[in-house]
């Protein structure tokens, strides 16, 4: 059985299942347990599961991730939630030196199944640190998993398999996902990380995407496919792993890639999947892959300056339609937005 | 020549210290259990030159006391995490020698498989949780493993150990914090040894700094003890236990104490000019082994036949640990690539 959910319910619900699943499971993180609940993710957690599971915890991030580390060692799966990935960084000695390592420099003997909940912002003038995209570093990681869903079903089924593994897993939300809907299953079920998901096939570009940029590519397809130029496009859920074999497969297709990515083009994931596709598929690439991400700056704040830093759907098209040498006109994909640039829609009324 | 913060204040009133009253039986467990830390430390600095101990190892010779008069203090199931230098964490809480040293030898029989190397040591058999190689950074860890001891309702107690340049990282006044906000079961336990690598105490914390008074802004209880006096270290360990127990939370211990070798590998280097020989020649005369064996000699707790056997005997533990090392096989080379996640 399946019904609508937003995305923050779906997260909402795969912590209430999970916790309910197995008492091991506990949930801290700045603001968890208040009025807000991180955009709802955690209502009624600590009323349901108490206080000793459910707890608010000090602004001492790198701290409170070795706490989560060392809980993990005695058997508990801990799931720490950031307001944003931003200030995560705090963390980066217990993250990197720690639970990325702890399981292969031990000899295996003990593992570090944590989930870290990052949220990354955009638009409403979050900035040059509230909305950092910073994907790529974790992948770079050896021993993290990086899981990024785009849909609801995603959100479920990804953040009830990362908190049941036993391995460390950043699991990074977009914020302008949240008030997203979709068909969601009732029940317990787990989407394999690693596992990529075929949204859409078609013959002449593979689109690999995202996270947030998966909703933006949606767009971009349906617009593509009503001017003759047929899409596949891969929703990657994860970055780290990744399906590589659904990539691979899809390029050999369709001869032509365009990666999105988020974050910043240098040392991007996009660049990264580009990499790979050539040296694995050159023969079957019909032209130089393309990417399309951030430019390689810090995110502004002004209205006036975000509007030509983020990528959206026409210039998924443009750069598609490019490479198809079809020159074509993307007003109609801004003209259908009816609310501005800055926010996700007109349900989004600040603050964060 | 008047030593700095608390170390001082120890040293003086160290000279006018009575005799204990001593439990042989511990007592001469301390001795026992310093002597084979020693042993294992000077061998691996009389063979290291055989470049077959290829890792970084830091000697913790002249810091025994610590060692043993805490984990001796603890029960076999309470848990210990431990530092860049941590044989002697290891050793004294029960960890399989052999199985260290073939760490150090990066056997395939390594504590750590060959993974970790002498700055990563475990063995959960004896609740040797594991040690790392950054400052600081198993505190949170194991003040994360004693909240899951508090879930799971077990009266484990955690143990952390660190040098005196930890107060100086943040990540141990988040640690604290948390620990005594959430009242958990964790000794944090400080080897004050007066140096960060070659960078003395007088260059990184103000003058005058008594680091265990650092831990009562916290609201934890405290203490500061002789870190060289074996006796002194478990008499006061005992006493932080036994505070933990009641549900009181965490306790902290700073004890003042000095490596003899250099910070990392064999040698000794006092003549590099970061510290002097006299200073060094002031801790050696306060040899935590000797001082121990004088008092078991003089009280009639043992003879000098007892210490003899006691040497034979560790002697022939730490050559069989170390045969049992240099004849293990090396991990196979397609080990690099395997587990690297749990699967």
């Amino acid at each position: 059985m399946t019904r609508t959910l937003t995305f923050a319910k779906a997260i909402n619900e795969a912590l209430f299942q999970a916790m309910l699943t197995d008492d091991s499971v506990i949930c801290y993180g700045l603001g968890v347990p208040d009025p807000k609940g991180v955009f709802g993710t955690t209502l009624g957690l600590q009323e349901r599961f108490g206080e000793n599971r459910v707890f608010d915890m000090p602004a001492s991030e790198n701290a409170m991730t070795g706490v989560a580390i060392g809980a993990s060692l005695n058997g508990i799966r801990p799931v720490m939630t950031h307001q944003r990935v931003d200030f995560f960084l705090l963390a980066m000695d217990q993250l990197v030196n720690n639970a990325a390592k702890w399981h292969y420099m031990f000899g295996g003997r003990s593992s570090v199944p944590i989930t870290i909940r990052l949220i990354i912002g955009r638009g409403w003038g979050q900035g040059p640190t509230h909305s950092q995209n910073l994907q790529a570093w974790f992948a770079h990681i050896p021993g993290l998993k990086v899981v990024m869903p785009a849909t609801p079903t995603d959100a479920k089924g990804l953040l009830l398999s990362s908190i049941f593994d036993d391995n460390p897993v950043i699991f990074l939300e977009h914020r302008w996902l949240y008030n997203f809907e979709g068909e969601v299953p009732e029940n317990d079920f787990r989407i394999p990380i690693g596992e990529a998901e075929l949204l859409k096939t078609g013959g002449d570009i593979s689109i690999v995407s995202f996270s947030y940029m998966t909703v933006e590519a949606l767009h971009a397809v349906e617009f593509l496919e009503t001017n003759g130029i047929s899409c596949e496009l891969i929703n990657l859920r994860s970055i780290k792993p990744i399906d590589w074999e659904m990539i691979f497969n899809s390029v050999r297709k369709t001869g032509r890639l365009l990666s999105l990515d988020t974050g910043p083009e240098s040392g991007s994931i996009a660049g990264e999947i580009i990499a790979r596709v050539s040296s694995n598929c050159f023969d079957a690439l019909k032209q130089a892959p393309r990417r399309l991400t951030l430019p390689d700056i810090p995110t502004p704040t002004s209205v006036a300056l975000t509007k030509v830093f983020y990528k959206r759907a026409e210039d998924i098209a443009d750069v598609a339609g490019s490479m198809l040498e079809k020159d074509f006109d993307t007003n109609s994909l801004q003209a259908q937005r009816k609310f501005p640039h800055d926010v996700p829609g007109d349900w989004f009324k600040g603050p964060f | 020549m008047k030593q700095p913060g608390a170390v001082g204040n120890i040293l003086e009133s160290a000279q006018n210290k009575g005799l204990k009253e001593i439990q042989p039986k511990t007592a001469i467990e301390l001795l026992r259990c310093m002597r084979l830390i020693r042993f294992v430390e000077e061998t691996i600095a009389n063979r290291y030159s055989e470049q077959k101990m290829r890792c970084p190892t830091h000697l913790s010779i002249g810091q025994e006391a610590v060692a043993a008069g805490v984990c001796l203090s603890l029960n076999r199931d309470d848990q210990v995490f431990g530092t860049h230098r941590s044989h002697a964490h290891y050793i004294a809480k029960g960890g399989d020698i052999k199985a260290m040293i073939a760490e150090i030898y990066g056997r395939a029989t390594g504590c750590s498989s060959g993974k970790g190397g002498s700055m990563h040591l475990v063995d959960l058999s004896v609740g040797f949780m594991g040690s790392t190689s950054i400052v600081g950074n198993t505190i949170p860890v194991g003040v994360g493993a004693a909240m899951a001891n508090r879930l799971h309702k077990n009266d484990k107690i955690c143990c952390v150990f660190f040098g005196d340049a930890v107060i100086e990282e943040g990540v141990f006044h988040e640690s604290v914090n948390f620990a005594v906000l959430k009242k958990l079961p964790v000794l944090f336990v400080c080897e004050n040894n007066l140096y960060s690598v070659y960078s003395p105490l007088q260059v990184r914390q103000p003058e005058g700094r008594e680091i265990w008074k650092f831990a009562t802004a916290y609201g934890m209880l405290s203490d500061h003890g002789d870190g060289n006096d074996a006796l002194e270290v478990s008499e006061k360990t005992r006493a932080a236990l036994r505070h933990i127990h009641r549900g009181d939370g965490p306790y902290f211990l700073e004890f003042a104490t000095y490596r003899w070798r250099e910070h990392c590998g064999p040698n000794f280097d006092n003549d590099i000019g970061y510290r002097t020989e006299n200073e060094y020649l002031l801790w050696k005369k306060r040899d935590p082994i000797a001082l121990l064996k004088e008092q078991l000699l003089g009280q009639g707790v043992i003879n000098q036949a007892d210490i003899e056997a006691m040497e034979r005997t560790t002697q022939a533990e730490v050559a069989e640990a170390f045969d049992f090392a240099e004849s293990s096989p090396f991990p196979n080379p397609e080990e690099t690539f395997k587990g690297l996640y749990r699967e």
